[in-house]
């Protein structure tokens, strides 16, 4: 069965308040870096999984990501998937 | 009567809640491991705060697949009382039975001190004790807990009196200043302060007591 790499890129969505995102950008001012006008934190997911054709390894990782990897209230997530063998 | 306290692999408080609701209450109370489904003879279950499964993830988002959690829905509309507090507020966030989500707060630190909260809504049972306007102060203990949700559900959750209690002086960042809400029905509530741990005067305030009295009628 083919195996895939599947990477899910979670982020938080644009209206909902990044503390963190927010700390960072002003550690990067301070570093000397301008003309940061946003930052904001997300995460990746990296995952492997065998099925039988790339419409089945997207239905499987979108499912993981809708249920588990991202709260659907505050998160927005992307996927990018590829085909290793 | 019995209140059940889930214990998570993680979970902190839930020996401080049995000693609130047994031994402060006299209310009897058993321990409820994560694996168990069975909820029979309960009248109320209390999600205790802490970190569930490391909080990895995302606050609460490991619990949610629980096996308990899969008894708590059936619980729930069966109109069972479901008490989250802190952690427990964040894990029933995440299994849908409130809606919001708790996220990192405002100004990024973990805040460990007492607030001061007004009672919002007298509609559902928690709140049989106390008045509209009422003030209770009760400690808080968390690095997540901004309350944040669409201006759709905060509209919603105003028309259904669903706001339970709001923070004085909003700690966290927390929307509309909200500290605790319940599920439309009102059997559910969720809520960041840790009134376990305000029942016994010697460590500083009782308040908690009016809302752990109302897991037993």
């Amino acid at each position: 069965m083919p195996n895939y790499q599947a990477s899910v890129l979670v982020n938080l969505r644009p209206s909902v308040l990044d503390p963190a995102g927010e700390a960072t950008r002003s550690a990067a001012n301070r570093l000397g870096v301008d003309g940061i006008k946003q930052l904001r934190i997300g995460k990746v997911v990296s995952l492997q999984l065998d099925a039988p054709d790339e419409l089945e390894a997207r239905r499987k990782v979108e499912l993981l990501a809708d249920r588990l990897l991202a709260n659907p209230v505050i998160e927005d997530w992307t996927l990018d998937l590829k085909c290793l063998s | 009567m019995t209140i059940g306290v889930v214990v998570f692999p993680g979970s902190n408080c839930d020996r401080d809640v049995r000693w609130a609701t047994e031994g402060c209450l006299g209310l009897p109370t058993k321990f409820l491991w994560h694996e168990t489904r069975d909820l029979s003879g309960l009248d109320a279950v209390v999600l205790p705060g802490g970190f569930s499964y490391g909080d990895y993830l995302r606050c609460g988002a490991i619990a949610r697949f629980a096996p308990v959690l899969e008894s708590l829905v059936d619980f729930v509309d069966k109109g069972g009382k479901v008490l989250g507090i802190c952690n427990g507020f964040q894990v029933l966030t995440e299994l849908g039975l409130l809606p919001g989500a708790l996220t990192r707060n405002r100004d990024l630190h973990f805040i460990c001190k007492n607030v001061t909260l007004e009672v919002v809504s007298k509609r559902t049972v928690w709140l049989g004790k106390c008045g509209v306007g009422d003030e209770l102060i009760l400690p808080i203990a968390h690095g997540e807990g901004c309350y944040q949700c669409s201006q759709d559900t905060l509209s919603r959750l105003e028309e259904e009196d669903s706001i339970a209690f709001r923070y004085i002086d909003n700690p966290n960042g927390s929307i509309s200043n909200i500290a605790g809400i319940t599920n439309k029905k009102g059997n559910v509530l969720g809520l960041m302060p840790h009134p376990e741990r305000a029942c016994d005067s010697l460590i500083g305030g009782i308040d908690g007591r009016k809302i752990l009295q109302t897991l037993i009628n």
